[in-house]
């Protein structure tokens, strides 16, 4: 059997169809931990959580805060369900930053509902660290 | 008969709400085109899902699932009725089509207990004034609604479910046909009806690894069903709510186009009359002399 020389990337959020290429190489935040898919990966059924999602095509690099929701991989195609997906020139910086501040402060507090808190820090940290990977690169 | 003047003031003032109307059917129009567009964006995520879970559904025993669970509508049964209707009006029979199939729905199942749960301002209005029993109401969205709104209707509507305090739960809204054409649908939302995982072809099934447990993320998935069945109903009663108002201002503007072309008539007529008159008047006033 010969491998497929590239993915079929498609990221859907319900609002949109976010990504929709051909790529050399993507990795993903799956519930247990970050996983890289190469053409040819084995099928595979995986939960998301807040993180950054990067793919590879040619030898540039593109990266996504991502949150929730499911990727599907065959060895031809990757098809990532999530909640938020948002590229990294879309990344309002500022906002990500007051979400984390206001997130630091809740849990602090303690008297807020730890476990949102703690997803949007996660989230505010996700958003931070993918638009700070696309300006330092650009 | 009525004076020059007042018939001129009357025109002005037809004219004044002809040009309103118009604005909003153009604002509707606008609005219309980006709805549109939206329930076009959802479709990728919508097929997805489907597949995502029929596939699942295969390998799971679906029917565990207290989402899915099947009890029969019987008498004494607690549904709970959720009416998507609009925060403004404006909009022809909209509003008012869908409060009637809601209210007939309720006389209809009369041996059941039947909760509202209200989204949009107008039927909120509707139900409240005359009392009926509501578990939610969410308004001040409708127009353009998010993601969110649709995750904290379904988060309602899973707790309620999950607690026995609804047996079975209807979403009833106006399906976009076409511009011109609305169709109210009351769509079963829980438990979840099984013809939507029977679509897998289970010969052509591929063997995943999971990670975690398919039935960890069968649990995890089949919520976002909920949510996203009810996003849909949200588009679509957007896009149904900007059709119904861009008809409805345009017929307001071809109606106030003729009242003017009356009122014009009438007025030319009486201009006539008084000049015809005054020119008897003259005639006569001469001939005396």
């Amino acid at each position: 059997m010969t491998l497929p020389a590239h993915l079929a990337l498609e990221i859907v959020t319900p609002d949109r169809a976010i990504v929709h290429d051909s790529v050399d190489e993507v990795q993903v935040p799956g519930s247990e931990g970050y996983f890289g898919v190469l053409p040819g990966h084995t099928p595979m059924l995986a939960m998301l959580q807040v993180g950054q999602l990067w793919y590879r095509k040619g030898s540039e690099k593109f990266y996504l805060s991502v949150a929730f929701g499911v990727a599907e991989v065959m060895p031809d195609r990757v098809i990532i369900l999530a909640d938020i997906a948002e590229r990294a020139e879309e990344i309002d910086v500022d906002r990500a930053q007051s979400a984390l501040n206001r997130a630091e402060q809740n849990m602090a507090t303690r008297d807020h509902d730890l476990e949102r808190a703690r997803v949007s820090l996660l989230k505010a940290i996700s958003r931070l660290n993918v638009a700070h990977r696309a300006r330092t690169r650009g | 008969m009525p004076s020059l003047i007042d018939i001129r003031r009357r025109i002005r003032a037809v004219k004044s709400t002809q040009q309103i109307t118009k604005a909003m059917k153009m604002v509707a129009a606008a609005n219309l085109r980006r709805s549109q567009e939206r329930m076009l964006n959802a479709r990728p995520m919508a097929r997805q899902i489907v597949r995502v879970l029929s596939d699942l559904a295969a390998r799971v025993d679906p029917s565990t699932h207290p989402l899915l669970a099947q009890p029969d509508l019987s008498d004494g049964d607690q549904v709970l009725l959720i009416v998507l209707t609009a925060d403004k009006g404006m909009c022809g029979g909209f509003n008012a089509s869908i409060i009637r199939a809601a209210s007939n729905y309720i006389v209809e199942h009369r041996a059941q207990e039947v909760t509202l749960g209200l989204i949009g301002r107008r039927g909120r209005d509707f139900f409240r004034r005359r009392g009926y029993p509501t578990r939610f109401e969410l308004v001040n969205f409708t127009r353009k609604p998010c993601y969110e709104h649709a995750q904290a209707i379904a988060r309602e509507v899973i707790s309620a479910f999950t607690s026995r305090k609804a047996d079975r739960v209807f979403l009833a809204y106006n399906e976009f046909k076409s511009v011109l054409q609305q169709r109210i649908v009351i769509n079963q939302l829980l438990p979840m009806p099984k013809a939507h995982f029977d679509q897998g072809d289970p010969t052509a099934m591929v063997d995943y690894l999971y990670e975690p447990s398919p039935q960890r993320i069968f649990d995890e998935v089949l919520p976002r069903l909920v949510e996203f069945e009810i996003f849909t109903a949200l588009l679509e009663s957007a896009a149904a709510q900007n059709a119904a108002q861009m008809v409805a201002m345009d017929n307001a503007t071809k109606n106030s186009g003729e009242v003017i072309d009356a009122l014009t008539l009438t007025m030319n007529k009486v201009r006539q009359a008084a000049i015809t008159r005054e020119i008897i008047e003259v005639v006569s006033g001469a001939e005396a002399l």
